[in-house]
């Protein structure tokens, strides 16, 4: 698979990889339920998968602490569901069920985990990044110790609220990070073709006096590790860091796409750079066996299996919760 | 109790919040050593210090995503722009973000927060500096919308809008900042959504918001000598609409003048003129009437401003007019 075969270097214990991987696996497994689901005509609206992304979302996750708060995009399902978000109320959510993970008033664009402080998934692109600093600023107030993540696409370095953003970050210092997940492709158009230097977030990150990094995004430890570093150096008031991990689609943009604007050698190269596989060649190289491997493997598919039948099973959202959480006294009342 | 300023009262009101409640943190451009462009955040800094009160950049969707996130994460912030022209500038955040996170997340998370601004025309600084935009606000679901008339009501406002858990824009309007009234008692609160009848009357409502409010009361003062007898609804909020008080009120009078700021087209008196035509159709005896400004961009001279916005001339004329109805 022209994968370097060497032994990480990652401080993980090997148990702990093989959570990671399990935890992609079930991501995976949703994200093709989420799409089967789509053509079956079980979720209507739009979906924008993630599947392909699943160690930026995982590597990171494993890196932060419980009570850290986590902003993503409208491209947003690994990051619930690293999280903790449990698949089943994510897939509940895009099938319009009342168990859905926001009472199926988001769907698939706003998924959102609050008990672990995952903040919600934003569809106006680069809106969050402001949100997340906001998030450090509170964190760093409060003198709790918390960071703050933001992920966004290549897509949002082009966006003013970006720019703000990292400026506001940097001139207070603030516990962030900056994770972009750069999978090539703003929408359908080939990112190059629509921003003045190379690699779209870590090459803005010296005009605002930011230290960046450019990682490989299908590389579950090489995530964690970059995280780990960052979040490390923003706790001890070191300020926010820039990280941009390459990565790739699977699917298209969304569910219309079939994402023909991509050459076939690209598509081939970066499949098999699969993040499963990756995390899978870590494993063996450490010398974890195919058994337990493939049971973790499993017990994901199991676990999906399980979520998709009970996320069908459930029942329709009610019409009434149409007219509860406006307000925070959970009415829609507006006047008098 | 000695009278104090509109402008004395905006910090002052912030100033005892910030007193009570150690969450509540200031952001805005300017509003730290320089105390507010407009003055409004005179002596916070020198009380609270830098850890509270945080000069900002020019970047207003910085400062409002950033109080949306701090205000998702456990604070309070009361984020100034300056401008009310300018919320346009981080319209996305008051458009789709601030209002819409708890419903999208099923009251996941919320978002007290307190966007203040200054608004409103008639002091010349042209298009892009005069607007009232109160309207902008009224058109979102989820935004709680304040506009005072007086000092005290700044007061009272501001502790309901920073105690409030929904997140609330609160327009300070520019052309009242000098204007004096009684100062607010101690742990004086008004609360969101309660309209005040500010003059009694017996022969025509005239239902006002924030700087139209003396201008109703100017209004009112001449009608009575020529003994039209004006009641003065002040609305105070926008979000929650208090159309009770409204429909009371034009239960006594059987008659509605709107004078509303923000342009005709689109303005908020249309919201309140369609409430009273499906619920108070009964109560009226002549046609609503809306002095609103007219809707052209706000010009720059005296004279083309007061052509455009409400005067107490026209409020006084169209009175009239419907008096004779």
């Amino acid at each position: 698979m022209g994968e370097a075969m060497l032994t990480d270097q990652s401080e993980i214990t090997d148990a702990r990889l093989l959570e990671l991987h399990e935890q992609m696996t079930v991501i995976r497994g949703t994200e093709k339920a989420a799409q089967d689901l789509f053509l079956a005509g079980l979720v209507k609206g739009t979906t924008h998968l993630a599947a392909g992304h699943e160690a930026v979302a995982v590597g990171a996750s494993a890196a932060l602490r419980d009570d850290d708060y986590v902003f993503a995009t409208y491209r947003g399902h690994h990051h619930a569901m690293a999280r903790g978000a449990p698949p089943e109320a994510c897939l509940a959510e895009l099938m319009s069920k009342a168990t859905g993970l926001c009472k199926a008033k988001g769907g698939s664009m706003h998924l959102t985990f609050a008990e672990r402080n995952m903040l919600g998934s934003y569809a106006i692109v680069g809106s969050h990044l402001p949100m997340a600093v906001g998030a450090a600023w509170s964190a760093t107030l409060r003198g709790t110790g918390q960071v703050a993540v933001a992920f966004f696409g290549d897509g949002a370095t082009n966006i003013g609220a970006f720019h703000e953003a990292l400026n506001l970050a940097a001139v207070w210092r603030l516990p962030v990070l900056f994770v972009c997940e750069n999978n090539l492709y703003m929408e359908y158009t080939p990112i190059g073709d629509v921003t003045a230097v190379a690699n779209p977030a870590a090459d803005r990150a010296p005009a605002y006096n930011i230290p960046a990094e450019v990682i490989d995004g299908n590389d579950v430890l090489a995530v964690y590790d970059a995280v780990s570093r960052a979040a490390a150096r923003a706790r001890e008031g070191g300020g926010p860091t820039i990280l941009e991990a390459r990565t790739y689609r699977h699917y298209g943009h969304s569910r219309t796409d079939p994402a023909k604007y991509r050459p076939a050698e690209e598509v081939a190269q970066w499949l098999a750079r699969d993040p499963l596989t990756v995390s899978r060649n870590h494993l063996s190289v450490r010398g974890l066996s195919e058994v337990d491997i493939a049971a973790a493997e499993e017990r994901a598919s199991a676990s999906v299996a399980d979520a998709v039948a009970a996320a069908k099973s459930a029942p329709d959202a009610d019409p009434a919760e149409a007219f509860t959480d406006v307000w925070a006294d959970g009415s829609a009342a507006w006047r008098t | 109790m000695a009278d104090v300023t509109y402008r004395e009262a905006v910090a002052e009101g912030i100033a005892r919040e910030m007193r009570r409640d150690p969450t509540v943190v200031c952001l805005g451009e300017d509003i730290g050593a320089a105390e507010g462009v407009f003055k409004t955040t005179v002596g916070l800094f020198t009380e609270f210090g830098p850890r509270r009160v945080w000069d900002t950049p020019i970047s207003e969707q910085a400062i409002v995503g950033a109080a949306m996130g701090a205000a998702m994460t456990g604070l309070r912030p009361v984020a100034e722009i300056m401008f009310s022209d300018f919320l346009a500038c981080c319209w996305d955040y008051l458009a789709n973000e601030i209002p819409k996170v708890r419903y999208m997340t099923g009251g996941q998370v919320s978002v007290p927060l307190v966007v203040r601004t200054a608004n409103g025309g008639g002091l010349g600084f042209g298009a892009q500096h005069s607007q009232a935009v109160e309207n902008w606000a009224l058109t979102v679901p989820g935004l709680k919308v304040v506009a005072p008339s007086t000092p005290a009501d700044v007061v009272g406002l501001m502790a309901a809008a920073i105690r409030s858990d929904d997140p609330v824009v609160f327009f300070e309007h520019k052309g009242l900042f000098a204007s004096k009234g009684p100062a607010a008692p101690p742990d004086h609160v008004v609360e969101l959504g309660r309209a005040a009848v500010v003059r009694p009357g017996t022969d025509v409502t005239l239902v006002a918001l924030a700087w139209t409010v003396p201008v109703a009361l100017a209004a009112a003062e001449a009608l009575a000598g020529e003994g039209v007898s004006a009641e003065v609804v002040d609305l105070r909020c926008l979000v929650p609409l208090d159309m009770r008080t409204v429909l009371d009120s034009l239960a006594r009078t059987s008659r509605l003048v709107i004078v509303e700021e923000n342009p005709y087209q689109g303005g908020w008196g249309g919201t309140v003129a369609s409430i009273v035509a499906d619920e108070g159709f009964e109560l009226l005896d002549a046609p609503i009437r809306r002095i609103a400004s007219a809707c052209v961009p706000l010009p720059f001279a005296d004279r083309l401003e007061d052509e455009v916005m409400p005067t107490v001339t026209k409020v006084t004329e169209a009175v009239r007019r419907l008096a004779a109805y």
